[in-house]
């Protein structure tokens, strides 16, 4: 708190003196080596905060549990299996790629993926810009894409919460939800086959896979090279090659997605080891 | 009359052991009681003004902290009443809800905190990395959050078995059939077979105790629930705190 008028009448500002007494603040302690600042005290400024933050959202949890009870089934038994089986929601995300993948990738590799892809992020976002607020045309590039990440982990959730019923299939909320669905029409087909189909040689159709395959990464690596040549050569060999790897994995889901509910395709590589 | 009773109690040496200034009204004292606090000391003696807004952290981060806090209070007192043993945990719950004293209110309180957690801990990650809290040199702080993070998924999850009624069962069985197909070490998973994993030697059975979830599995699950895991995640709080203060705040200048 200035108190400009005091100081003039304590001090008057002189023009000759290459001095001059600037500011008088109020407080009750010494400020040495201090510069101007806006800072309050903790107590009770910050803990007042804290404490009705936490009141508030207390109040709100015991009325939640003067309606909603948390549930509790029949007791566990290992003759009667349920239809259909589902995590907890948070994980469901994960169960309904299961759909998609097999679950070393849904169930292993890829959550791990997520984790690791997490932590890189502050070391491979060189972008200096935007800090302490809420930013957004300063970072467009790493708000899009983690955003991008983000929206999946929901969505796959939503579907697996409120649209997956009786043998994993899709319900609406207006279906019955008591009736099997019929199986779905279309069938679905390895993309080796579907190749062989259009007429290839089966071992070419084969290669064919591998290739596509190879070409999705490859071009994950070497085109953002090309249409943005600063940017990469900023970010330098490590960071460009972690950034596009998982740029590759986060497209991943939706391409596949894409190819199953376009093209029924149900793996687009098939070897011997693994399917993807 | 009441005041100088006030004093002399004040005076004793009793007092003067807990309370080592006097009441907080004043810069000094105010600045003592966060210094000679270790709960308080977490915080800093002073912040920024404007890293008080609600609008900028909306508080995600410090409720997250504190449903651990009400969980672990919650979670005291179911434990008092749960025993691990897939005879006995069904029926210790249905006795929580309807014969003990407070008892359902616990349990529902530790179930929609639990709840409120995980989404909290994912609103909290998504605003920090809105704000672009992140960038350095808060880089280390993001990795133990992503820990934390996991810890809280896996405590969320581990929990979801004790009760052990149909939905603990068959939610875990399916969450445990991911690991068999793990690379390397679970039998269904790419080259597991090859390494010699089998279902009764690989990291599922590892996870379980067995091949299917049951006795073992509850005791494992329930250990993971009440000490390993807890213990993991207090202490990534207290380094991911006391990062906070060592790097300081990102709020806004
Ligand atoms: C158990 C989970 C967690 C708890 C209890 C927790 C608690 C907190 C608290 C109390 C703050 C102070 C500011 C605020 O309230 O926003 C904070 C800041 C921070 N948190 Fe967390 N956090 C958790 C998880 C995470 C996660 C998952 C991430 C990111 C992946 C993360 C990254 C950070 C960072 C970088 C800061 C510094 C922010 C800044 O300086 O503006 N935390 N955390």
């Amino acid at each position: 708190m200035s108190e400009r008028h005091t100081t003039e009448n304590i001090y008057p500002r002189n023009q000759k003196k290459s001095y001059a007494l600037m500011e008088l603040v109020k407080g009750q302690g010494f400020q040495v080596r201090k510069q101007p600042e806006d800072t309050v005290f903790v107590w009770p400024h910050l803990l007042y905060i804290e404490l009705i933050a936490a009141l508030v959202f207390l109040a709100g949890l015991l009325w939640v549990c003067t309606f909603k009870h948390a549930p509790l089934e029949d007791m566990a038994s290992a003759d009667t299996t349920p239809n259909p089986m589902k995590a907890p929601w948070y994980f469901l995300g994960l169960q309904e790629l299961l759909v998609f993948f097999d679950p070393w990738l849904a169930g292993v590799v890829l959550p791990s993926l997520i984790i690791v892809g997490l932590m890189a992020i502050p070391y491979v976002d060189i972008n200096p810009k935007g800090v302490g607020y809420w930013a957004w045309k300063e970072r467009k590039f790493a708000i899009w894409t983690f955003i991008f990440g983000f929206i999946q982990w929901w969505i796959f959730i939503i579907i697996g919460v409120f649209f997956r019923g009786l043998d994993w299939a899709w319900y609406w909320p207006w279906d019955d939800w008591h009736k099997h669905k019929s199986a779905s029409g279309a069938s679905l087909n390895d993309m080796n086959v579907i190749l062989h189909g259009w007429g290839l040689d089966a071992v070419a159709a084969d290669w064919l896979t591998y290739l596509l395959v190879i070409g999705y990464f490859v071009a994950f690596m070497v085109l953002p090279a090309l249409l943005w040549r600063s940017f990469s050569r900023q970010l330098g060999m490590a960071r460009y090659v972690t950034v596009w790897s998982l740029m590759a994995l986060l497209w991943l889901s939706p391409v596949k997605v894409f190819l199953r509910l376009g093209f029924n395709i149900k793996y687009f590589l098939v070897t011997p080891w693994f399917k993807l | 009359m009441i005041e100088r009773f006030a004093k002399f109690v004040r005076d004793t040496q009793v007092w003067q052991s807990l309370f080592r200034h006097g009441y907080p009204d004043n810069d000094r004292n105010q600045s003592l009681i966060m210094f000679s606090s270790v709960l308080l000391h977490l915080h800093p003696v002073k912040i920024k003004r404007s890293a008080l807004r609600f609008r900028y952290t909306m508080c995600l981060g410090g409720m997250s902290a504190f449903m651990f806090l009400l969980l672990t209070f919650t979670g005291i007192f179911l434990m008092f009443y749960y025993v691990p043993d897939t005879r006995q945990a069904y029926h210790n719950i249905k006795d929580l809800t309807s014969n003990v004293f407070m008892g359902g209110l616990m349990r529902d309180l530790h179930k929609w905190s639990a709840e409120a957690m995980v989404f909290l801990v994912w609103a909290h990650m998504f605003r920090v990395f809105m704000t672009g809290s992140y960038k350095a040199p808060r880089e280390f702080n993001w990795v133990i959050g992503v820990l934390l993070l996991t810890f809280t998924l896996l405590l969320s999850w581990t929990g979801y078995l004790l009760p052990w009624d149909q939905l603990a069962l068959w939610a875990i069985t399916v969450g445990t059939k991911m690991a068999e197909a793990t690379p390397f070490i679970g039998y269904a998973g790419p080259w597991g077979q090859q390494l010699g994993m089998r279902v009764d030697n690989d990291i599922r059975f590892l996870l379980i105790g067995g091949t299917v979830v049951g006795q073992n599995a509850l005791l494992r699950f329930y250990v993971l629930h009440c000490v390993a895991l807890p213990v993991l995640i207090t202490a990534g709080m207290v380094v991911h705190f006391w990062r906070i203060r060592k790097d300081g705040f990102s709020g806004p200048l």
